[in-house]
């Protein structure tokens, strides 16, 4: 086990050389940050030329790079537009969409196999096949268009939760963009359980489960959930990098001041230390989410042992 | 899925093997014989013209092509023809949707939207397709140094989350016409499908059947293109036709965070952006659009779900 840790935390480290350069040129080789300073306005080229000397960006491009990733390495993130440092946004964001992530993540996960169970062992009756109209429906209305119809019907019109989140995001207020965040994952976790389920349900070791007397609860729980939870584990890491992205579109919508609200201001400023600083801390935490649902899969497969 | 596999194989050890197996079993079977020797692609055309849902799904989405072709039919009005007089108006004759923000005439607006929807969905999808599928697919089959180093660009690739990728790379763009978008789109989406297309070669390239055609003198090029692109396609169709209606979604969510097209073409995701700022006080501006889109993406779900099921089998 410990070795297959380190193989792949060894194997991680060219991914993400490879994505912080990736997302390193985008942003510095195709953009021009020094630009971004003056707005629509023209800059002044001995002010530009100053100021591209200060930020070290007059070096040859593998240069920047290698700057760049000892910055990283370092902690140093740099200065967003408002003067703060990029760290500092960092530690007031991160919990915030955390909370915002967990609150989804339950949700998915909870309502998600649920009803991926319930549909799963009854196929095609009325109750699988409402459930599949259900997923077909929530993945085909995209999140924002969820996001807005529920914050004007549950938030404004009906008055039952606050429309708005506050500075300091308690899970009460959480609580709706969490489930707007979560509606399309839960589907997919719901269809996925579901398939799983119902083919599980053939396999021998739960006929021979419910033929030793079993009840009905600890062979569904016990035998057939444990099984069929493995493709749901499999999707749980891409999904994670689905929750984030969605975090940046929910955060808009309900204003609520996490990573995606200040990536997004970030971008809407032009701000290239606060974009790439919060993309590659999050590109870290994927490939760890990653690195984790792989672990995960031993403790729900024995079959899957690691060397 | 393996017997299919050999009736789609025209080479000589199957046509053998079923002309023995008409021996032995007589003419009495004739009937059911052909019935059986359908090859995968028209046994799924068979299955898709009895499910409804593919019936339905494909009737919508041929109007929405054809609205997006020709949206002049359905409208007379032009969707940048805006009166700022108008702006959030109600519904009046002749403009069933009301206006939006800046005046202009939500139905109008809503039928011109159509045409970027339906081609960033079917152009990334068809390029997403070719690319992953060939670059996955002469991985799988050649294997080696090239397969080495695509591997590990997929994995870099899969380090970065769609829409966050999108995010950045877009906007330092500064002028986003729709080929960029989908550019970009097909940039970061390729490996998803290189990915199936390399590893649904590989265990067609460990066939029997691969090794009795090369047995048979066979060269690369006919291998490759008369036996594994036959029984090797079915699953990057079926992955490439699911993620139609997320590369629809991901446009319009692109296009939502003001990163994605550009005025003037007329995009979903960027009226409901607009809408969005006043739809307490005249929530018809961003209801339309947002219909619109849901039945759009909702259509081409249901697409891939039913092209699935006739494709793979095994899934149901």
């Amino acid at each position: 086990m410990g070795r297959y840790v380190l193989r792949r935390l060894l194997q991680m480290v060219p991914v993400f050389l490879g994505t912080t350069l990736l997302i390193f040129v985008m942003v510095y080789a195709l953009g021009d940050p020094v630009a971004a300073f003056f707005g629509d306005r023209a800059p002044d080229p001995a002010t530009a030329a100053r100021i591209r000397a200060e930020l070290g960006l007059d070096q040859p491009l593998w240069r920047q790079y290698v700057d760049y990733l000892g910055r990283i390495l370092t902690g140093d993130f740099g200065t967003a537009f408002n003067g703060r440092q990029v760290t500092e946004l960092m530690t007031s964001a991160f919990p915030v969409t955390l909370r915002l992530t967990l609150v989804a993540f339950v949700i998915e996960m909870g309502f998600g196999v649920v009803l991926g169970v319930v549909s799963g062992l009854r196929r095609g009756r009325l109750v699988d096949t409402s459930v599949l109209a259900f997923t077909l429906l929530v993945i085909s209305v995209p999140t924002f268009v969820t996001g807005y119809l529920l914050q004007y019907l549950l938030g404004v019109r009906w008055n039952l939760v606050p429309p708005a989140v506050s500075p300091q995001a308690p899970l009460r207020e959480l609580l709706l963009p969490g489930v707007v965040l979560a509606l399309v994952s839960l589907a997919y976790v719901t269809r996925l359980t579901r398939t799983s389920v119902a083919e599980n349900a053939r396999a021998d070791y739960l006929r021979t489960a419910v033929a030793k007397g079993l009840p009905r609860r600890r062979v569904v729980v016990r035998h057939l959930l444990r099984n069929s939870l493995v493709p749901v584990v499999t999707f749980l890491g891409v999904d994670i990098g689905t929750l984030m992205a969605g975090a940046i579109v929910t955060e808009r919508i309900f204003n609520i001041q996490g990573v995606g609200y200040h990536l997004w201001q970030g971008i809407l400023r032009q701000n290239s230390p606060t974009v790439v600083g919060f993309v590659t801390v999050l590109v870290l935490v994927f490939l760890f989410a990653n690195l984790l649902v792989d672990l995960l899969y031993a403790a729900l497969d024995p079959r899957i042992r690691y060397a | 899925m393996p017997d299919q596999i050999e009736k789609t194989t025209p080479d000589p050890v199957g046509a053998a093997g079923a002309i023995t197996d008409a021996a032995v079993t007589g003419a009495a079977t004739a009937a059911p014989k052909r019935e059986k020797a359908r090859s995968l692609g028209s046994d799924a055309w068979y299955d898709l013209r009895r499910n409804p849902v593919f019936v339905i799904s494909a009737l919508l989405i041929l109007f929405l092509v054809v609205v997006s072709i020709w949206p002049g039919l359905f409208s007379s009005t032009s969707p940048n023809d805006c009166d700022i007089t108008k702006s959030r108006h109600t519904a009046e004759s002749g403009h069933p949707f009301g206006y939006n923000l800046q005046g202009c005439d939500v139905y109008a607006r809503t039928v011109y939207g159509a045409r970027a929807s339906v081609t960033v969905g079917v152009c990334v999808t068809v390029g997403v397709a070719l690319l992953g599928g060939i670059l996955g697919g002469l991985a799988g089959f050649f294997g080696g140094w090239w397969d080495s180093i695509l591997s590990r660009i997929t994995d870099i690739f899969f380090g970065i989350p769609i829409l966050l990728g999108g995010l950045v790379f877009l906007s330092v763009i500064n002028s986003r016409s729709i080929w960029v978008v989908m550019g970009f789109m097909i940039a970061l989406a390729w490996p998803q499908i290189s990915r199936i297309a390399r590893g649904s070669v590989i265990s067609a390239k460990q066939q029997d059947y691969v090794q009795a055609a090369r047995a048979l003198g066979a060269g690369t090029g006919r291998i490759m293109l008369r036996h594994i692109l036959p029984n090797a396609v079915a699953p990057v169709i079926v992955v490439a036709t699911i993620a139609l209606g997320t590369f629809v979604s991901l446009e319009a969510t692109l296009s939502f965070l003001g990163v994605g097209l550009e005025a003037p073409t007329v995009s979903w995701g960027m009226d409901i952006s607009t809408a969005a700022v006043q739809y307490r006080n005249a929530p018809h501006m961003l209801l339309y659009p947002a219909g619109a889109l849901s039945i759009t993406v909702l259509a081409f779900i249901m697409l891939g779900d039913a092209v699935r099921d006739a494709l793979d089998p095994k899934l149901r």
